[in-house]
């Protein structure tokens, strides 16, 4: 056994702390396909829960709320209330004598606010130029893929109350 | 008859494998988010056909990650 280390070309601290980068990162084809079977586990596993979310999922309840007067707006006129929460504005529209329409007022594109166009007779938005149809809120052009939730009313003795939407998404 | 050793040939099957996962992996992660896509349109009847597709594309990987190790473990014993 010799008490002294041998001449080398290799720093000492080489021989001490051997430790080899390039040894520890290296992946083999066992490691990387371990890899990707766990990231199909992890697709699965958002699969389930989709799944679950969908069985699970009970349909939405929607208070009673007084909207308006029906003698409150003037034909062609709007008011934006907010429904079911404080946080959904809304916009209810008088297109004729007895008719009424309200919808939800955020655009189904980006969430900007709608407004009712009374020459065009139809619903704007006026960050991208999405129009909606006023009759059942479908989108008429623009890029909006989905039609506005429309807000179903009620007429209780001259008073429209709203009684819950349509077309709402998960 | 083959004249490519054992070793190689077992290292051809193991590629030829890893593509398949990749190309299962594909198909799931499209899978997943069509899925995703389509329960948040309100569409709730395509949840569980997608599940079911799902875990039959891990089973498959699950399979040729059990091959791979297979083989593996075979071309290191010699």
């Amino acid at each position: 056994m010799s008490w002294f280390r041998k001449p080398s070309s290799t720093p000492l601290w080489r021989d001490e702390f051997s430790v080899h980068t390039a040894d520890e990162r290296y992946v083999n084809r066992r490691q990387f396909t371990k890899f990707l079977t766990l990231t199909s586990f992890g697709m699965l596993v958002g699969n389930l829960w989709i799944f679950a979310r969908s069985a699970f999922h009970r349909a939405p309840t929607y208070p009673r709320v007084k909207v308006a007067a029906t003698d409150e707006i003037p034909a062609g006129g709007v008011k934006i209330f907010f429904y079911p929460t404080a946080d959904d504005p809304c916009i209810l529209v008088r297109t004729g004598h007895d008719s009424f329409v309200a919808f939800s007022q955020k655009c189904t594109h980006l969430s900007c606010a709608v407004y009712f166009e009374k020459k065009q007779n139809r619903l704007e938005c006026p960050c991208h130029q999405g129009f909606f149809s006023i009759a059942d809120g479908s989108v008429i052009q623009g890029p909006p893929q989905r039609p506005l939730p429309r807000v179903r009313l009620e007429n209780e003795n001259g008073h429209l109350v709203a009684i819950g939407m349509e077309a709402e998404s998960a | 008859m083959n004249s490519n050793p054992p070793q190689k040939r077992g290292l051809t099957a193991i590629d030829g494998a890893m593509v398949l996962i990749v190309i299962l992996l594909i198909v799931q992660i499209w899978l997943l988010s069509a899925t995703l896509e389509s329960y948040l349109a309100g569409h709730r009847e395509a949840a569980l056909p997608g599940a079911v597709i799902s875990g039959v594309l891990f089973a498959a990987c699950l399979a040729l990650y059990r091959f791979v190790d297979r083989i593996d473990s075979e071309i290191r014993r010699g």
